[in-house]
């Protein structure tokens, strides 16, 4: 391990900190020379990049010709306020965030209480659970396509008042659910894993006090176990609602866009990777950012919980 | 337990199985089928009598050039990663643990923004740098934006393994006459050892399902991971995927996490939990 040169030292300096402020002030520079490369990493992809975004956001740049590079202002910011895609594929991934996690909730709380209660069986339980969030999404997708296909699927087969021709993904309604089925299926293990943990931190104790007092099951869940998991249940939300957000796998591999069923993140690829204009896909890219942080600052406002606190040391 | 309340469990539980296992027996199902039952159509679960393909559809993707390379990038690209992500981030955690420093909150809220970053809105300048740096469509391209992108997970979950480490013990080591190098060796080691592993497995994870860096910054086969060079597969009918071939691959590319889980699944459920919910 690279760290264990340094180590040593640092376990002495740390005894006698509160004494000896040139220590403490070793341990400081310690400490951020030990961060510096991490920081440094985290920052090259993602600050750098994202300055740049928003430097190549005022342009009119086309990789096509790009040598007519041109600054336009908050020209592409107009044009993509202003587009009915925009906000049509807005909307389309707020539905898809909002669906999929509120699903995913709902099984993944359930899922977390039988895994809670179950006495046999439980590595395999868990290491089944375990499989749906290692897969490939590139692969679940796949797996879910063609379930839903109506060559060679079996779901129109199995749902008795489906016609055996029915096309998933001839039209939006259908094609959506298809996608989202596939999302709920490859997260909610993520989702109840999140809330076994949470579910584990709830006493007994309580729960029994509240038992011998009278109340019934449904009174246990809502007023002694749901409030005591707040904060599991919030980092849960708030990480899924971020990732279900970013949505691009299933999309890309399952209906590639058509019947409306593009999300943000799919329209800013399509305008970057395919059609190469860098100036309007940065502006999306920049779009897309200030979402996902007004929806994380959202959903930390609605559960009026520390992120913080709830991450960090106690 | 009341034997309602038992059955009730067993109920959930076989739900669970089925939920996380049928759509992997239906790809299984679906790489066993052969070819021409595919392109005529054959709706169902499993192979109709006739359709059935033996090991035909594994042999030929493996046979494939362009599918071996697309493993090999997989493998060589999420293990270099990985491996230098939970260096980094065993430094980091150490640190975050361990010592009082000015500038740990903004390490941990940095971590925690880039954890939430819709990774699209990046591929577009990293494609436009990655092309004036010579390195798009290499290893080194791909590489590095997975290292930035599993830090933030694994400096979380070291640390919080880091932190349930009594640390006291390695002193008592020394008191009983190790020298320090030897008491961190034998007592701290041993002990961080299986949080570092989860890191690295979680890491894993991610650099392997990876899409979005997979198809943006690479355009032949000379990096393209296995995820972007599935749904790249088209066969010679691009208007009928060859969906048989395709689950095969998908089958393969599968396996690798399958024994991952099989192996590690109560280290991956306390990395996932630990990292994110106790923090």
């Amino acid at each position: 391990m690279t760290n264990t040169v340094v180590a040593p030292d640092s376990r002495e300096d740390r005894a006698k900190t509160a004494q000896m402020s040139d220590r403490s002030r070793a341990e400081q520079r310690l400490g951020q020379k030990l961060v510096l490369p991490a920081v440094i990493m985290m920052l090259v992809v993602t600050a750098f990049p994202m300055l740049r975004a928003i430097y190549l956001s005022v342009f009119d740049y086309s990789l096509t010709a790009p040598d007519d590079r041109s600054f336009v202002g908050l020209q592409n910011y107009t044009t993509a306020l202003t587009d009915s895609l925009f906000w049509k594929t807005t909307l389309n991934t707020v539905f898809i965030m909002v669906v999929t996690v509120a699903v995913e909730l709902v099984i993944g709380f359930i899922f977390a209480m039988v895994m809670h209660r179950v006495i046999f069986a439980r590595g395999i339980i868990r290491t089944s659970i375990l499989i749906p969030y290692g897969i490939i999404t590139v692969v679940s997708g796949f797996a879910w396509q063609f379930a839903f296909s109506n060559s060679n699927g079996f779901i129109n087969e199995w749902l008795p008042w489906v016609a055996d021709s029915f096309n998933w993904f001839g039209q939006y309604g259908s094609a959506i659910a298809a996608i989202m089925v596939s999302e709920i299926w490859k997260t909610t293990p993520f989702m109840s894993l999140l809330l076994l943990a949470g579910l584990a931190q709830v006493s007994e104790d309580m729960i029994e006090a509240a038992k011998v007092d009278g109340a019934t099951w449904w009174q246990r869940l809502w007023k002694v176990i749901l409030p005591n998991m707040r904060s599991a249940i919030m980092v849960a939300v708030l990480f899924r609602a971020l990732d279900a957000y970013r949505i691009f796998d299933n999309i890309f591999v399952m209906t590639a866009g058509a019947q409306g069923t593009g999300s943000v993140s799919f329209l800013t690829y399509r305008q970057v990777i395919e059609q190469f204009q860098l100036g309007i896909g940065s502006a999306l890219s920049v779009l897309l950012f200030l979402s996902v942080l007004i929806i994380a600052a959202l959903i930390v406002k609605i559960f009026r919980v520390d992120l913080a606190a709830a991450r960090q040391e106690s | 337990m009341s034997a309602k309340n038992k059955v009730l469990t067993v109920v959930g539980a076989l739900l669970i199985l089925v939920w996380c296992l049928l759509p992997v027996a239906w790809i299984i199902s679906l790489s066993f089928k052969s070819q021409e039952a595919i392109t005529t159509g054959s709706p169902g679960f499993l192979p109709a009598e006739g359709g059935r393909a033996g090991w035909q559809n594994y042999v030929d993707v493996l046979n494939d050039e362009q599918f071996r390379r697309a493993i090999l990038n997989s493998i060589g690209i999420s293990l270099i990663a990985t491996t230098l992500s939970v260096v980094l981030a065993t430094l980091a955690a150490y640190a975050i643990a361990r010592l009082e420093f000015k500038g740990k909150k903004f390490v941990l809220s940095t971590a925690l923004v880039i954890a939430m970053f819709p990774v699209v809105a990046l591929v577009g300048p990293l494609f436009d740098m990655w092309r004036t740096f010579g390195i798009y469509d290499t290893w080194l391209g791909l590489i590095i934006p997975y290292l930035s992108f599993t830090l933030p997970l694994a400096i979380w979950t070291l640390s919080a393994f880091f932190r349930e480490i009594p640390w006291e013990m390695e002193q008592a080591a020394q008191v009983d006459g190790a020298t320090s190098w030897q008491a961190f060796r034998k007592v701290i080691v041993p002990l961080a050892a299986p949080g570092v592993f989860t890191a690295a497995i979680l890491t894993f994870f991610f650099a392997w399902n990876d899409f979005v860096f997979g198809i943006s910054l690479t355009s032949t086969e000379r990096a393209r991971p296995i995820p972007a060079a599935l749904s790249f597969f088209v066969g010679q009918d691009p208007f009928n995927r060859p969906a048989s071939l395709l689950a095969a691959g998908a089958v393969v590319s599968t396996i690798p996490i399958i024994i991952i889980v099989l192996l590690f699944q109560r280290k991956i459920v306390a990395g996932l939990t630990s990292g994110a919910v106790k923090g």
